[in-house]
């Protein structure tokens, strides 16, 4: 081992420099805008450094891996942690964050160095380890806003359910030890067999992923944590946390677990139905937009599992590049809200009444981003839908298609209710015209850009499709 | 950049032209300009067409450019015309133009307006040019999503149901279409070549029996509901009835021709052996359609209620003569596409021009017209007996065609259903005139109505175009039906070698 290969851990490495400038700028300084600008900085920094060639090898005895693909899967979170700073910095000026705007971003950035970890993963304790480190402080963050109960009653809620879902993973891992007598992801697929012992031990994995990714029957805490939990830290939940995890599950059962993928398919099939109609019919009667994007990402959750379920390259490919579409989108659904939300304090859907009048071009966002998520043409969400379906039918599992498709519809109702408040609706008292901060809008535009150029760029795919790797 | 492929810029950049406009005359115009290339490209491209087929190219498809998109999956941007898109084509471009000055008043966020309704256009100028069914789908959905807005804010009446109602109906339709297509797509290597999206290739496999069981109801229903198919049809009155005149036209006269369209491109074309085998219960179900719209007509008091259920009987008697699979119903539902929709956007621009003058649309209140407004009221008449058949205008071309050729079939079942379709021409004859007789003659039943002027320049333009277009193809109706019956072969080869085996 020499100081080169550590630099396999570039994305690592990077993040806990910028966590660690930032803890001691902190220190340092009294101002807090240019600790929100350092971070942002830093994590522009980070985000661009992730992006210049790293080889494939692997570290610590085979602990830790990195290729290709988990570099492009962390350079996707990178994108998206940076897009949420900007939106972020806004929000975290006000008054009652002023003693605590620091902890927001070293909080984050640990979560996001857990998930690396976690996607690099090699072996089920490093796994776990990354697992824990991407857990535990989002539980801080969602509780951040502490003086309310609200948000402390989120931190709590998603502190137990994580612990419950880990402890249930860790005995289903316990298992898996105890008879094949390693952890290590190579050795573990080839010792899989698909006896009752081992499937018990899977059944029990899945369902502490099943957690993360908020997938039905496992969904429970998915609302109220976003609904309790500063808006921000709402929107890193269901994009980031949510996309590193649906990450992870796909290269575990891809590697680890593909000697049982017809019972895993199956267990998909079945898991897929149940997440996006639950979630949708759920969806329809929120009137609170943050417990409406919380039900509508977990639909959004139950269609990734049509990409997931194919277990081919295409299937992984349109996984990666749907959440990369999903990472813009919600980010621009997430980030309209909040800004709306700092400027003045409203989150309910008939407070958005008349708004194209009074803002249009948060409008426009807001609606493009809500064509993006039911996945209507010309922008990304349509294309990122159209190759998880594909993928899908690509396996023969047409009716499962179906189902998805007319859950696509559904949520295209509820989604088309937010556009008639903003577009049709008449309000004797709209949201006032105001103008969003610099970094806000830039946040906003990156959104954007990303929801039309993505899906109209091909050679993006080919770049995803070019790193992912099938069964 | 190939010619067709202007077809989507020309709008596109009519778009970008309007988000600089300041005020509603600025935003027209540019409207008026831009959608005025248009038409002159189609019928460009019209004589292009023909030039091209004199000189003796005997391809299947003209102009035909390839475009490599989403390489690894073989999604490509394939872009090629025969005489029946280019037919469509020509439809559009008129339908379109009509449209912009049938709503030159619009007042209302008038830069929004024309934005959503040429972007509307434009996802139906991509989808006639398309032979790609990936790109062809995604102009579908395009085509279909501003219609919620320009029915939601710039309707009448129950606008946001029927908003909702109908982009439900047609995006649940879509799913149908969506696996229909994905299923097509993955068994689209059956042949021993790799999978395709191109509509040409595939149709040169043969795909196995049990797929095209399965895909070919998905697939026709899907184009279906847009063709109004009975019982899909629902979506459509209400929906006709609250948009804004430009929109009726637009969708009576064009978006439902993209359902009979596909149905006929894709499903029949790509999925023969299973249509033959089906054909029967679409056969049925379209011919509920004919009549029912028909007696759905007789039975209402909105003017618009009137045309919309019209129109879901003469888009049913589309997919009717498309199920009958000759050559002469073929040519005949075609004709009916182009007829139709130039009619019915006639009817729906004057009912929109004498609502906005009389301010209602009830059959019972208006009286008189002939007297007030002579021009819109003879246009009216003349879009009436256009719809109702009368020899010399394209309705009769279209629909004697139709009867014609499903007539060839000599079996009890398909005798029964075509005297039953061509009996809705007596019912068609019964509203057209009652309608005409009450708000055309008789006593002016408001004093109110004899301020009120005849149409403004711009509305007879739009009249004016129309009729010119109607009574043209009525007239000579052979270099249109010559121009279609050319391009037929591939398709009717194609369900011919599925009757052989």
């Amino acid at each position: 081992m020499n100081l080169e290969s550590f630099l396999l851990m570039r994305h690592e490495i990077m993040l806990t420099i910028a966590l660690l400038i930032i803890l001691i700028a902190e220190l340092s300084t009294e101002n807090k805008k240019s600790i929100i600008n350092l971070s942002i900085i830093l994590m522009l920094i980070t985000t661009i450094v992730g992006f210049f060639p790293v080889p494939e090898g692997t570290l610590f005895g085979g602990m830790y891996q990195t290729s290709h693909m988990t570099v492009l899967m962390k350079n996707i979170l990178n994108i998206g942690t940076l897009i949420l700073f900007l939106q972020v910095a806004e929000w975290i000026k006000q008054p009652q964050y002023s003693n605590k705007v620091s902890e927001f971003f070293l909080l984050i950035l640990s979560t996001l160095i857990g998930m690396n970890f976690m996607i690099s993963s090699g072996h089920f304790l490093m796994f776990y380890i990354g697992l824990e480190l991407a857990t535990i402080p989002i539980a801080a963050l969602a509780a951040y806003d502490r003086a309310k109960n609200i948000s402390a009653e989120a931190g709590i809620k998603l502190i137990l359910s994580s612990a419950l879902s880990s402890g249930i993973m860790l005995y289903g891992l316990s298992v898996l030890y105890g008879t094949i007598g390693s952890l290590y992801f190579p050795e573990m697929s080839t010792a899989f067999m698909n006896t009752p012992l081992h499937t018990l031990g899977f059944i029990f994995f899945f369902a502490g992923m099943g957690f993360k990714i908020s997938l039905v029957p496992f969904h429970l805490w998915t609302a109220d944590v976003y609904e309790g939990a500063p808006i921000n830290v709402s929107s890193y939940l269901s994009v980031i946390s949510k996309g590193a995890a649906v990450f992870i599950l796909t290269i575990v059962l891809y590697t680890v677990f593909h000697s049982i993928a017809p019972m895993w398919k199956n267990l998909l099939y079945v898991m897929a139905i149940l997440t996006m109609t639950i979630g949708n019919l759920f969806a329809l009667r929120q009137k609170n937009l943050k417990r409406f994007l919380a039900f509508s990402s977990i639909a959004q959750a139950g269609f990734i599992l049509l990409g997931i379920i194919d277990g081919s390259v295409m299937g992984m490919a349109s996984v990666l590049y749907f959440v990369l579409i999903y990472i813009f989108t919600n980010l621009g659904a997430f980030g309209v809200v909040s800004a709306i939300s700092v400027a003045t304090g409203k989150e309910n859907m008939d407070d958005y009444n008349g708004l194209y009048k009074t803002n249009p071009n948060l409008s426009l966002l807001m609606m493009l981003s809500l064509f993006s998520l039911a996945g209507i043409p010309p922008v990304a969400g349509f294309f990122g839908k159209f190759f998880l379906f594909a993928s899908a039918a690509n396996s023969g599992y047409y009716w499962l298609v179906f189902i998805a498709v007319i859950n696509a519809t559904i949520s295209l109702y509820y989604y088309l209710l937010i556009v008639k408040a903003m577009f049709i609706n008449n309000s004797e008292n709209p949201i006032a015209y105001f103008k969003s901060g610099l970094t806000t809008r830039i946040g906003l535009l990156m959104c954007m850009v990303g929801i039309f150029a993505i899906g109209l760029y091909s050679p993006l795919y080919e770049f995803i499709r070019m790193f992912s790797i099938g069964m | 950049m190939d010619f067709l492929t202007l077809f989507v810029v020309v709008p596109v950049l009519t778009i970008i032209g309007i988000v600089f406009t300041k005020n509603m005359k600025q935003t027209r115009l540019v409207s008026a300009v831009g959608m005025s290339i248009q038409l002159v490209l189609a019928v460009a491209l019209v004589f292009m067409y023909l030039a091209e087929r004199k000189a003796g190219n005997a391809a299947e498809m003209l102009f035909s450019h390839s475009y490599v998109w989403f390489e690894s999956l073989n999604i490509n941007y394939i872009v090629g015309v025969d005489g029946i898109s280019v037919a469509m084509i020509l439809l559009t471009g008129i339908v379109v133009l009509t449209g912009v000055f049938a709503s030159w008043k619009v007042d209302f966020l008038p830069r929004e307006f024309f934005i959503s309704l040429i972007f509307l256009s434009s996802g139906v100028f991509g989808f006639f040019i398309s032979l790609d069914l990936f790109t062809m789908f995604l102009f579908y959905e395009v085509a279909v999503i501003p219609m919620y807005l320009l029915i939601g804010i710039w309707g009448t009446g129950p606008k946001e149901y029927s908003a909702m109602k109908l982009t439900l109906m047609l995006m649940g339709a879509s799913a149908l279409l969506l696996v229909g297509i994905l299923g097509i797509y993955f068994n689209s290597n059956a042949g021993g070549g790799e999978l395709t999206f191109n509509i040409m290739e595939i149709a040169k496999v043969k795909i196995p029996m049990d797929a095209q069981r399965m895909f070919f109801p998905m697939t026709f229903v899907g184009f279906g509901v847009l063709g109004a198919l009975f019982p899909f049809h629902t979506w459509s009155p209400d929906g006709h009835a609250s948009a804004p005149t430009a929109v009726s036209m637009l969708h009576a006269g064009v978006l439902m021709k993209l359902g009979g369209y596909g149905a006929f491109r894709v499903a029949m074309f790509l999925l023969p052996d299973a249509a033959q085998e089906m054909a029967w219960i679409f056969l049925i179900l379209t011919s509920i359609s004919v009549v029912y719209g028909a007696f759905g007509a007789i039975f209402q008091k909105d003017l618009k209620y009137i045309n919309a259920y019209s129109s879901v009987s003469h888009c049913g008697l589309v997919l009717f003569a498309i199920l009958m699979m000759n050559k002469a119903a073929l040519n005949g539902a075609i004709l009916q596409m182009i007829s139709h929709g130039l009619m019915t956007a006639l009817f729906f621009a004057l009912i929109g021009m004498i609502y906005g003058r009389t301010h209602t649309r009830m059959i019972d209140q208006l009286g008189g017209l002939m007297k007030v407004m002579p021009i819109l009221s003879v246009s009216y008449v003349i879009a009436g007996l256009a719809n109702l058949g009368l020899p010399g205008l394209s309705g009769f071309v279209a629909e004697m065609t139709i009867f014609f050729g499903a007539f060839q079939h000599p079996d009890l079942f398909h005798r029964i259903l075509t005297i039953t379709a061509a009996a809705s021409i007596v019912i068609t004859a019964v509203y057209i005139l009652r309608v005409v007789g009450q708000i055309l003659y008789g006593p002016i039943t408001n004093e109110h109505f004899l301020k009120l002027d005849d149409a403004h320049w711009y509305e007879r333009v739009s009249t004016g175009v129309l009729i010119f277009a109607i009574a043209g193809i009525g007239l000579a109706p052979l270099w249109l039906s010559d121009m279609i019956n050319d391009s037929l072969n591939p398709i009717v080869n194609q369900l011919m070698q599925a009757i052989v085996k």
